[in-house]
């Protein structure tokens, strides 16, 4: 140290060579041509105003504004004089950092397409030129500006001077600011705008507390209540139910004999991968006022055919079958990682089986119930498909703002303080979810060798979980097999006569001269959903992990507002999202619309909450020590996070991943607005379909759909393998041959 | 082991990520065409424009309530270039806030009178390409098992034999419901009209969301009456249900499906090439084979011979500017919602 006072900092270093690069040599600007259009290397760079870098932009183009940008890179070199321990150096990189973001965002916010964004900057400065959206240039940039200033703050000494940790917030809090905050502040604004965009805050208190939200009539007499209260009691009731039977599920699958549970699996994992309006089609034709079953029930029983599955009662079931399964993702991680020895040792101090659930197991589920029921209550309020389908006059939050938007009233305002209503009744929903866990521990997880079996269910719980998940599996398999079917019928519901016609209509194959050519009308949508689901499933998972990780492992100041800012996308119907996007991102810095970055990006944030809740769940029951004891044997963060969180996450990834990736393929309100021509996704494909009465054809695609999804769940299982917990080997029935006492 | 299955999977999502690619780097002339009706319909009308013109067409299907939102919320930077179809309400919404272009096609002439007066009420902002009667449809198997009377005008509607038995969309949410509103208001005077909504409130089991919904749930006997557009009708009487279609007494209104070129268009040349297109009586014949029975603009055209020949109906002068206006629309809806929507059934 003495001989060489200054050792240049890794980290620094690679991120100003990186901002160099993205200021000096890639093209400033997004390229028209598309992200991966690579002609722009012959074709005139680097002078050309289209592909030059910021630097020419500045000399050559007069782009002048972009010259702080230059000042702040060449000031970056600065740190090279200071050694990474000296006050100076962070400083220096803090300044340097926080400034050549805030100028890359406010030049990027305030000269757009048109110049000056805002008539009182034209009216200061004079008129300036137009520029497009950011390019490769632009984001490298920022990224270099984002990281310096995140390397600064960890020399300061934040968070134990951890680099990644103090790099991974700073990225966290970029992207949710970029792609949650920013958009949804665009469309929420319009709740505080009259119908000609001035801003009136008395019309927007008459506006959230209207009758038509909040009244309580159906207490009193023959009317509707508000439709605040409507969403309300649907998703509590949800929540409640789904995350029970879910765990009936888990601990079935986990801890009974049941023979069948491979089946068992698939099967509560069949909803979520079945397209929207699918289920709902078929509860019609099972229990609609003409459907089979009440038709036979009529027949046989006399009991008069009625429109009970119209309004809150089919709504209600038709979500219980789609969320159960969600619920049952979280808790199966959950209830496998009950630590076998807390029950043993309860065994042990006599406390029988039912003793032993109800004081031990069930209150170290705690957490994971507690997700479960966050994630059935959001969901329920967010979801579109079944209250559209089913809703009969029971309005709710998230289809009145859908057609607040598209209805014929096209009143985006409206949609907007509906929005506000759902999203505070989502967030104190994560809010009592918080005070419920308190400050317990419920790590269950260590580093001691834990190799115990899990007890059995007690008989008490075991039957009444069987007279339920028996009935309700069976009622599963019937709805599944009547899709099955209606997909090889030619009018479901009314001529059954066998038919391949839908499947050939949507994806036939032919050979020509030059190779097989896919001139099904499906295919085009197919395999964008499923290029657009492969890539959006991994980096939502990444990201909802990484987050997760920084929540449930790092204190840090800010947190709570951290962790409410990641669950806000996912609290916002998907229809808010899907116009505040076009309301962002279709005008510069970032113009994304028509891409297919714009979608992997819109189910990257709006999935990415369920990565977290999994990921906080499952890294609650890891004991801190194994952390700890990592990295006082020396390794760092990034090493403790892939060598020992990572494989004890693993079902939390498998969660992440699948639901990830089923959900980019069956989203549709979000999805309904940023499809282009280009992007085209199978679900706002299979919507025309139904809007069309088209059922036949929507129903073999969405066959093909929920096959394609079962197989790729499958294999994600495969690849990323089961967590390792060391248990004794029992029995033949348990599959899990771990050898005894180690933590794989 | 791991770290090179990691590897295997960033190779392949940096593979995926280049077939996302959005690079046609040709300087051929193009079009963005955003498609209201039936995805079939779309097709036909790219294919043919394409092998005529040579001009490739990028088009999205969406309905006109998705297509109005996006070009809104597009307005400072439109991607559209013509928004084809999709009924009139939206487009002529859509000419009041400034959001699409001013054009009069050398085919105008031909044109009945209809869509010439869409085109008159938006400034030449937009045109009408086909039109569709409101009408009444009943399944005629449920109809016939309950022993009810057929519905003929639409005063028969409020006559409680049919309490439970009828749906229509809620005009807040469907144009299609809006539409009837408006017509309702036209035949009867807006007192009258109400007063007539106050007696099918009765008989209604469901206000649905979207506009065609009513004539599905008749046609799978959900409900015995469903109140549509005509060609919606048809469309479920081809498919093989047991639909019967009325034309009320009283006579009926009728939507005009539209056309629009979206203000700020990047291929306005072709845009206009597509609007001519659109118009011409050769290709407005072939809307039937894309299962379409609404009636085609171009007077040389000829309708499907299953859509309801509009000659023969007794069609009101329906006023567009009046009841296609902001103002008057949000003051009939809210009264809707205040009065009918309101009351106990």
């Amino acid at each position: 140290m003495i001989e060489r006072p200054v050792a240049i900092d890794k980290v620094a270093a690679v991120w100003i060579v990186v901002g160099f690069v993205g200021f000096g040599v890639l093209p400033w600007y997004v390229i028209e041509d598309g992200f991966w259009f690579f002609g722009w290397l012959t074709d005139g760079y680097p002078l050309d105003p289209d592909y030059a870098p910021g630097l020419v932009q500045v000399f050559a183009d007069g782009k002048i504004w972009l010259a702080p940008v230059a000042f702040f890179l060449a000031g970056a070199l600065a740190v090279a004089r200071y050694d990474k321990t000296d006050p100076a150096f962070s400083t220096i990189l803090i300044v340097v950092g926080a400034g050549g973001l805030a100028s890359v965002i406010l030049q990027g916010l305030t000269i757009g397409i048109a110049g000056w964004e805002y008539a009182i900057l034209e009216t200061l400065f004079g008129t300036v030129d137009r520029q497009f959206g950011m390019g490769y240039g632009a984001l490298l940039s920022s990224g270099a500006f984002l990281f310096l200033l995140t390397r600064g703050i960890a020399a300061r000494g934040h968070i134990n001077g951890d680099v990644f940790v103090v790099s991974a917030i700073g990225l966290v809090v970029m992207l949710v600011t970029a792609f949650v905050f920013f958009p949804v502040s665009q469309i929420l604004v319009s709740a505080l705008q009259d119908n000609d965009r001035n801003y009136d805050l008395s019309l927007f208190a008459s506006k959230i507390l209207a009758r038509k939200i909040w009244g309580l009539n159906c207490l009193y007499e023959n009317l509707s209540c508000g439709v605040a209260w409507n969403s309300l009691v649907l998703s509590i009731t949800v929540g409640l139910g789904s995350s029970l039977l879910g765990l009936a599920f888990a601990l079935v699958v986990t801890r009974s004999r049941f023979k069948a549970q491979k089946a068992l699996r698939i099967l509560t994992v069949l909803p979520i991968i079945t397209p929207p309006f699918v289920i709902g089609l078929s509860m019609i034709l099972l229990f609609g006022r003409a459907g089979v079953v009440t038709q036979f029930m009529e027949f046989a029983f006399d009991i008069p055919a009625s429109r009970w599955i119209y309004g809150f009662k089919g709504i209600w079931f038709a979500q219980m079958l789609a969320f159960t399964p969600i619920a049952f993702l979280v808790l199966i991680g959950v209830v496998e990682g009950v630590s076998p020895s807390m029950e043993e040792a309860a065994q042990t101090l006599r406390a029988n089986s039912w003793k032993t659930f109800t004081t031990v197991t069930l209150p170290l589920m705690r957490p994971g119930l507690a997700n479960a029921f966050l994630l059935g209550f959001i969901e329920s309020m967010a979801d579109f498909g079944n209250p559209f389908v089913l809703g009969g006059s029971y309005d709710v939050l998230s289809t009145e703002i859908f057609f607040a938007i598209v209805g014929a009233q096209n009143d985006q305002g409206h949609a907007a303080v509906l929005a506000i209503v759902l999203l505070s009744f989502t967030l104190s929903a994560f809010y009592v979810q918080r005070r419920w866990l308190g400050a317990k521990s419920y790590v269950t997880v260590t580093g001691k060798g834990d190799a115990g079996v899990h007890v059995e269910l007690p008989r008490r719980v075991r039957w009444p979980i069987y007279s339920v998940v028996i009935p309700w599996t069976f009622t599963m398999m019937v709805i599944y097999s009547m899709i099955m079917f209606g997909g090889f019928v030619e009018t479901w519901g009314r001529d059954h006569s066998f038919t391949l016609r839908h499947y050939i209509d949507a994806f036939s194959v032919t050979t020509g001269p030059s190779g097989l050519i896919w001139n099904g009308a499906a295919w085009n949508s197919f395999w964008t959903t499923l290029t657009i689901a492969g890539i959006a499933a991994p980096l939502t998972a990444g990201i909802g992990l990484l987050t997760a990780y920084l929540l449930a492992r790092q204190r840090f100041t800010g947190k709570d507002a951290f962790e409410f800012g990641t669950m806000l996308s996912f609290a916002i119907p998907g229809t808010v999202i899907g116009v505040s996007y076009i309301l962002a991102f279709n005008v510069p810095p970032l113009e994304l619309t028509g891409t297919g970055v714009i979608l992997v990006l819109c189910f990257m944030f709006r999935n990415m909450p369920v990565g977290v809740r999994g990921g906080i769940a499952a890294m609650s029951q890891l004991d801190r020590q194994l952390d700890e004891a990592s990295l006082t044997l020396g390794a760092n963060t990034w090493l403790t996070v892939r060598k020992v969180i990572l494989p004890l996450l693993r079902p939390a990834i498998v969660a992440a991943l699948v639901f990830s990736f089923v959900r980019a393929i069956t989203a549709i309100s979000a999805v309904i607005f940023l499809v282009s021509a280009e992007y085209h996704m199978a679900t706002a494909y299979i919507i025309g379909r139904v809007e069309n009465g088209d059922y036949g054809l929507a129903i073999a695609y969405s066959s093909v759909l929920i096959l394609v999804m079962l197989l790729v769940t499958s294999l994600v299982q495969i690849f990323i393998g089961e967590r390792q917990l060391g248990r004794r080997v029992q029995s033949a029935h348990k599959s899990d041959p771990a050898p005894e006492g180690a933590v794989t | 082991m791991r770290n090179r299955k990691s590897f295997t999977a960033l190779i392949l999502a940096a593979a995926a990520l280049t077939a996302l690619s959005t690079g046609t780097a040709s300087a051929a002339a193009k079009l963005t065409l955003y498609c209201s009706p039936q995805i079939e319909w779309c097709k036909l009308m790219v294919e043919a424009f394409e092998k005529e013109t040579g001009i490739k067409v990028a088009m999205t299907r969406k309905s006109s309530g998705e297509t109005f939102a996006q070009i809104k919320a597009e307005a400072r930077n439109p991607k559209g270039d013509v928004w084809w179809g999709g009924t009139g309400d939206p487009h002529l919404q859509a000419a009041e806030e400034g959001l699409t272009y001013e054009y009069k096609s050398p085919l105008f002439d031909q044109l009945h009178p209809w869509a010439q007066g869409q085109a008159e009420a938006a400034n030449y902002k937009t045109v009408g390409i086909y039109a569709g009667a409101l009408g009444i449809g009943y399944n005629s198997e449920l109809l016939k098992s309950k022993g009810l009377p057929a519905p003929k005008c639409w005063k028969d509607l409020g006559n409680p034999v049919y309490k439970g038995e009828i749906q229509i969309a809620n005009p807040n949410s469907s144009g299609t419901s809006y539409t009837t509103l408006a017509t309702l208001v036209q035949i009867f005077g807006e007192d009258d009209a109400f007063d007539f909504y106050k007696k099918m409130h009765k008989n209604i089991n469901q206000y649905t969301k979207s506009g065609s919904a009513p004539i599905k749930a008749t046609a799978r006997g959900e409900t015995a009456i469903g109140i549509t557009f005509m060609h919606d009708m048809v469309t479920q009487k081809v498919n093989g249900f047991p639909i019967e279609i009325v034309s009320p007494c009283e006579g009926t209104g009728y939507e005009i499906g539209s056309m629009s070129i979206i203000k700020g268009a990047r291929n306005l040349d072709s845009a206009k090439k597509f609007y001519d297109f659109a118009l011409n009586a050769k290709i407005q014949t072939r809307a039937k084979e894309a299962k379409a029975y609404q009636v085609p603009s171009n007077k040389n055209a000829t309708p499907p011979k299953e859509s309801p020949d509009l000659t023969k109906l007794k069609l009101i002068d329906y006023d567009f500017k009046k009841y296609g206006s902001s103002a008057e629309r949000r003051r009939l809806l809210k009264k809707w919602d205040d009065e009918i929507k309101s009351l106990p059934r």
